[in-house]
């Protein structure tokens, strides 16, 4: 238990460890396969290899770690359309830090600022509207991503721009919802999934509710979980105990943020400004319908896929990439064949080595030795063929 | 863009668009708390409470203690830092 003195409560994460081991002794598949649990947000993936929580497990349960990275899963073609906008010279092209990195299959926005275009990072959607406000004679073009957590933020400000009768401010809207991703993934015929830590400020947004399918349709229990190493240290506790239990439930372990009906006035405003794009495409996982979110007709005027002629580039992930097979559970991130060797923060060319929440950055700077060893050997094996 | 960072209202700047000024480490930020308001909550009660702020929106309110704990759990990570950076690097 080499981290566990880190912990808010030593104690209680002592005991949470205990009786997580007892409990996985009554679990009998567990003897023939992991117990998988698959945690889907980023934040968690990142709060799991920062503090070891999965050295702290018996050995039978194994942590597949989600696509909940919303810069991981933007797909190229997608960012070639921002650089694009971006390199029109009326356009101030405003994101958040994070997506000025993600690589497009020509340069990142970051590249593209390096070339001249007028790209400007900001802390809030907030901070664009104000640009809009004071550069009048400019189009400033907010990019805009992310699953619910986000969401409102941006339906706000959006509503805002309208209350001040602004019309040189539009969204790039790249959105992305949380329940069809949590489904096709569900639906994975591969797929042997034991239970779900659910996303905490995605639930803050939008409540228990939309979790409801996991337990009813696919038996599969599911908690909302915070970011703290101990918060994830119980809701694994919790999902263990409803395997062992043999009961398929939605559960709140972070209850001191997300209330079981969500936040009303951030859902208002996300219902009026925003709806379902049919499908849209995952890096690393292809189409999914229903999965991306764009701008209603009635605010048209705010969005820069209509306001410009965005070129809507499809771009095929690099073959070489096994993103889908490492989002679905199927293999760890080291065991990829470009992991580390192609494929690394510095350069990367899956998605989930985008952002230092994506899986496999993090088993890049997080990982154990074993894995790192057993990555280290693989590499010369394949360095050593002719 | 994900974990947000707990902050404290110190200050209503506009009540006509929801605004309000939150402290957070020693930063002073202005924020958009319209999705903490309602019937039950009117914008003047908000002055003091503390809530968790996501890219510029206070998005739920928080006990103090608790948010003094994660706090000082997001700077232990690094988090804290790279929040507030951002806040203040901001071109604007």
């Amino acid at each position: 238990m080499k981290y566990v003195d880190e912990f808010r409560d030593p104690a209680l994460a002592q005991t949470l460890v205990r009786e997580i081991n007892e409990l996985v002794e009554v679990i009998e598949f567990s003897k023939q396969r992991p117990i998988q649990l698959m945690e889907f947000c980023g934040g968690h993936t990142h709060t799991i290899f920062r503090y070891g929580i999965e050295q702290l497990l018996p050995k039978c349960i194994e942590l597949v770690h989600g696509p909940g990275c919303p810069v991981c899963v933007l797909p190229m073609g997608r960012v070639d359309d921002c650089v694009s906008l971006a390199q029109r010279p009326e356009v101030i092209l405003t994101t958040f830090g994070d997506a000025m990195r993600v690589p497009g299959s020509k340069m990142s926005l970051l590249q593209a600022k390096a070339d001249g275009a007028d790209v400007r990072m900001v802390y809030s959607p907030l901070d664009a509207l104000r640009l809009a406000h004071e550069n009048k004679n400019r189009e400033v073009i907010f990019f805009a991503l992310g699953f619910e957590t986000t969401m409102p933020s941006t339906a706000l400000t959006v509503l805002q721009a309208e209350a001040d009768g602004l019309d040189n401010f539009s969204l790039f809207c790249n959105h992305i919802t949380t329940v069809p991703i949590i489904e096709s993934i569900l639906n994975t015929s591969d797929m042997q999934l034991d239970g779900f830590v659910a996303p905490g400020h995605v639930s803050m947004v939008v409540g228990e509710k939309p979790f409801n399918f996991v337990a009813e349709k696919y038996r599969k229990p599911i908690v909302i979980t915070g970011f703290e190493p101990l918060d994830i240290l119980q809701s694994i506790w919790l999902l263990i105990k409803q395997i062992a239990e043999q009961r398929a439930e939605v559960e709140n372990q972070y209850a001191r943020v997300v209330a079981s009906r969500g936040n009303r006035q951030a859902l208002v405003a996300m219902e009026r400004v925003f709806e379902l794009r049919e499908f849209f495409e995952w890096r690393g996982l292809g189409s999914i319908d229903n999965s991306g979110i764009k701008i209603k007709d009635e605010y048209a005027r705010f969005d820069a896929e209509r306001k410009f002629a965005v070129p809507n580039v499809k771009i095929t992930d690099p073959k070489s990439c096994q993103c889908g097979d490492v989002l679905r559970g199927a293999i760890k991130p080291w065991q990829c064949k470009v992991f580390a060797g192609a494929c690394t923060p510095e350069t990367p060319m899956g998605a989930l080595m985008v952002s230092s929440e994506g899986a496999c950055a993090a088993y890049y700077n997080f990982g154990s030795l074993p894995e790192l060893l057993a990555l280290k050997l693989a590499r010369e094996k394949q360095e050593a063929l002719p | 863009m994900c974990l947000g960072i707990p902050g404290q209202i110190v200050e209503i700047v506009d009540p006509e668009k929801n605004l309000a000024k939150v402290a957070i480490s020693g930063i002073r930020r202005e924020v958009n708390i319209t999705c903490i308001v309602d019937q039950d909550h009117p914008i003047n009660s908000c002055l003091g409470e503390w809530v968790l702020v996501h890219v510029g929106f206070a998005m739920s309110r928080i006990e103090e203690e608790e948010a003094k704990k994660t706090l000082a759990l997001l700077q232990e990570l690094g988090e804290a830092q790279k929040e507030l950076d951002s806040m203040t690097s901001t071109i604007i």
